[in-house]
């Protein structure tokens, strides 16, 4: 019990995740700053931001619905935080796992986006509104893509735990190259999970102020900005738990320093993309997803199916 | 435009106050979904009676505030407001002073344009144009600086010339910096070609056809992208432009995508300005004296400024003051266009359409009060109605251009 509260709490749980989601926004803030010929904030500057956050005042609009209001925050943080226990991190297994926990990981990271919507629409601000009817109708076009090429994985692996999934593909590391269009497709789909350019639509500031967290401020503010950090690299951690599973039979210094230059990696890619796209508009996010991504994503899962079609052979 | 108002109609106030704005203007966008119905432009924010201001100082003390009307354009304004006193006065300007105006309009005219580049980078979320844009701007905001004095307003013009001569030293420099700006600017248009976000989201975007162009009256590179053959530069040319080598950029895109094409393009026109500019600058004084006391006429004085053609009308009465200032800025003709831009397309456009006319909303405001004689009552008066105003008073003298207009746009 008390090895367990401690896996949830410290470490590799609530204050972990703080302290490596705090790394991974500096680490995106650097690279973007670079790439654009900044210098870019200060290694503290996250933990600087939040601390400073939290010391400020609450302001919650008159026509908000103060619990929902203030739920939100709490739940995106949550949701985001589950989700790391059924990942694996420096071996095959994870602090928990069961047959079946690709489906819950995938539906706890769906938590955040609902509450983005939710929070955005009881602040009942104009700008908040159109904020979250844009998160909303986001989610439909990139979380097809997503899943479907996660489920190609799970396919080729025969299983539904991501802990199984690490073992299997640590024993037959040439599947992993048929899996790279999929990985492909899921980390631009990501990118709109996540929020990030090009579909930082919800939070387009030259349209939206920003979006759903227009009204937001002080300390859930801050919850909901540290939803956001671990939130990406939670989603990175399943990246690199799906298509990166390498050297997870190092023992666990070697294997957590993996890990994090993993985890890092996919982070950099997505401040790469930050750096280097515009921000599409709604209807082209969506023609992009359905029209390119979906079918490729198909693509993805007809071909794991051809190939364990023949394994079965 | 008003459509009639469903219940499923948002309306979305973008300004005074919007991080989208760079100056407060209200546009009032009535949504539906995530499509534009109807716009309403809310003018006057920035109202801070300059022309009235004018009337009560003299010639010199204008010149410094002129310039103050816009701070991207100032040497625009400065210059077209000191031609018209010049004409006036009868001031024939030495060469070398016409040279050195011509040369500070087109350095302005380059950063204006890398400024707006940057801005259009930033209105669609790719702030990564606004930083290296931005960055680059710096080489000729130092440049306006080395041989001005100042960043922005640069105090350069004087009536009957400029004050501050170009020494070989700075001509050198200048050289130098242009082929710096020359370099970068050819990445610019490589991106501007090859980037497939930025293009999805520039082109097909702000349509304004040819007709509707000419029929709103958008000047400057707005029109110029919708297929208007007119730069004042090479129409009615002022200062050194009748001596220079240069081509009047059209597109024929007629979106913002043509738009950005036209301002990119058109800075690698003034680079070629300027270096023909510092090879054959003249020798000789750069001012003349002029007389305190301005003889009594009036005159008005056309300039292209970065934005489009900037009108000045001024009158004089024989004093040290002028009788009337009157200031027509691009934006005030290009504002019209913008509504006509809007309506059906995306709320995710509207940043990137606005934008796109290159909107300088401090240099525009206006404020007309009628004092109406009847009722002695003061009264303001919105633009449409003051047009229709001035449609009747030339009907009323036996003036009629609705036939024309019948002709000309089929109205």
């Amino acid at each position: 019990m008390g090895t367990q509260l401690f896996n949830i709490l410290i470490f590799p749980g609530l204050c972990f995740l703080f302290v490596f989601g705090l790394a991974a926004e500096f680490i995106d803030r650097k690279i973007y700053a670079r790439l654009q010929n900044r210098v870019g904030p200060p290694w503290y500057q996250p933990l600087a931001d939040f601390v400073k956050l939290l010391a400020k005042e609450n302001i919650i609009p008159e026509e908000a619905d103060v619990g929902v209001f203030k739920l939100m925050p709490v739940l995106a943080l949550a949701g985001s935080v589950s989700a790391f226990l059924y990942i694996p991190i420096w071996g095959t297994r994870a602090l928990f796992s069961f047959e079946g926990d690709v489906i819950v990981v995938l539906y706890l990271l769906t938590i955040p986006t609902l509450t983005y919507f939710l929070g955005g629409w009881y602040s009942r601000s104009v700008y908040s509104m159109i904020g979250a009817v844009r998160s909303l109708t986001q989610l439909f076009a990139h979380e097809v893509p997503l899943f479907m090429c996660i489920l190609a994985s799970a396919l080729l692996a025969d299983t539904w735990s991501l802990s199984d999934m690490a073992v299997f593909y640590s024993a037959h590391k040439g599947f992993l190259a048929f899996n790279m269009l999929g990985f492909a497709i899921a980390l631009m789909s990501l990118l709109g999970k996540l929020e990030k350019a090009p579909f930082d639509i919800p939070e387009a500031e030259t349209e939206i102020v920003a979006g759903t967290f227009t009204e937001y401020s002080g300390r859930f503010f801050a919850l909901f900005r540290m939803s956001h950090d671990i939130e990406m690299v939670v989603a990175s951690a399943l990246l690199a738990a799906v298509y990166l599973p390498f050297g997870l039979t190092l023992g666990p210094v070697m294997g957590f320093i993996l890990f994090i230059v993993k985890t890092l990696f996919i982070v950099a890619l997505i401040s790469l993309a930050h750096a280097s796209f515009a921000r599409l508009r709604l209807d082209q996010m969506i023609d992009l997803c359905w029209k390119y991504f979906a079918p490729a994503a198909f693509l993805q899962v007809l071909i794991n199916l051809v190939i364990k079609g023949f394994l079965a052979k | 435009m008003h459509d009639s108002h469903n219940a499923g109609d948002v309306q979305v106030p973008i300004g005074p106050q919007h991080p989208s704005l760079k100056e407060p203007e209200s546009f009032l966008l009535t949504l539906r979904g995530e499509k534009i119905t109807s716009v309403d432009v809310i003018l006057g924010y920035n109202h801070r009676g300059i022309e009235k201001a004018c009337e009560e100082r003299t010639y010199v003390q204008d010149l410094y505030l002129i310039e103050r009307i816009c701070g991207i354009c100032s040497h625009s304004h400065s210059t077209a407001f000191v031609q018209a006193v010049e004409e006036i006065a009868g001031l024939d300007i030495p060469k070398r002073a016409k040279y050195i105006r011509t040369l500070v309009a087109e350095l302005e005219r380059v950063h204006s344009h890398l400024l707006w580049l940057g801005v259009a980078g930033h209105e669609v979320g790719f702030d990564t144009l606004l930083m290296y844009t931005w960055r680059d701007r710096e080489i000729v905001m130092d440049l306006l600086a080395t041989l001005t004095g100042n960043r922005v307003n640069y105090g350069i013009n004087t009536i009957g010339g400029v004050r501050r001569d170009v020494t070989p030293e700075q001509a050198e420099e200048a050289l130098k910096a242009m082929e710096k700006l020359e370099e970068s600017t050819n990445y610019f248009i490589e991106l501007a070609s090859k980037e497939i976000t930025l293009i999805k989201r520039l082109s097909g975007v702000g349509v304004v056809s040819n007709e509707d162009a000419v029929k709103l009256g958008a000047v400057g590179p707005t029109g110029r992208a919708s297929g208007i053959q007119r730069d004042v530069r090479r129409d009615d040319p002022y200062a050194a432009y009748g001596e220079l080598d240069f081509d009047v950029i059209v597109d024929n895109h007629n979106d913002v995508y043509g738009r950005t094409l036209v301002r990119v393009k058109e800075l690698k026109e003034s680079f070629k300005m300027i270096r023909q500019i510092l090879k054959n600058m003249p020798d000789g004084p750069i001012a003349v004296k002029a007389p305190r006391k301005i003889p009594a006429g009036e005159a008005v004085s056309r300039y292209e400024a970065p934005r489009g053609e900037d009108m000045h009308y001024v009158r004089a009465n024989g004093t040290d003051k002028p009788d009337r200032v009157k200031v027509r800025p691009p934006t005030l003709a290009n504002i019209q266009v913008v509504a006509h831009m809007l309506k059906d397309r995306y709320l995710a456009d509207m940043p990137i359409v606005i934008a796109a006319i290159d909107p300088c909303f401090s240099c525009t405001d206006r404020m007309i009060s009628i004092n109406n004689l009847d009722t002695k009552k003061k009264e303001t008066v919105i633009w449409n109605k003051i047009r229709l105003m001035g449609i009747e008073h030339y009907k009323k003298q036996g003036i009629d251009f609705t036939e024309l207009n019948k002709k000309f746009f089929m109205v």
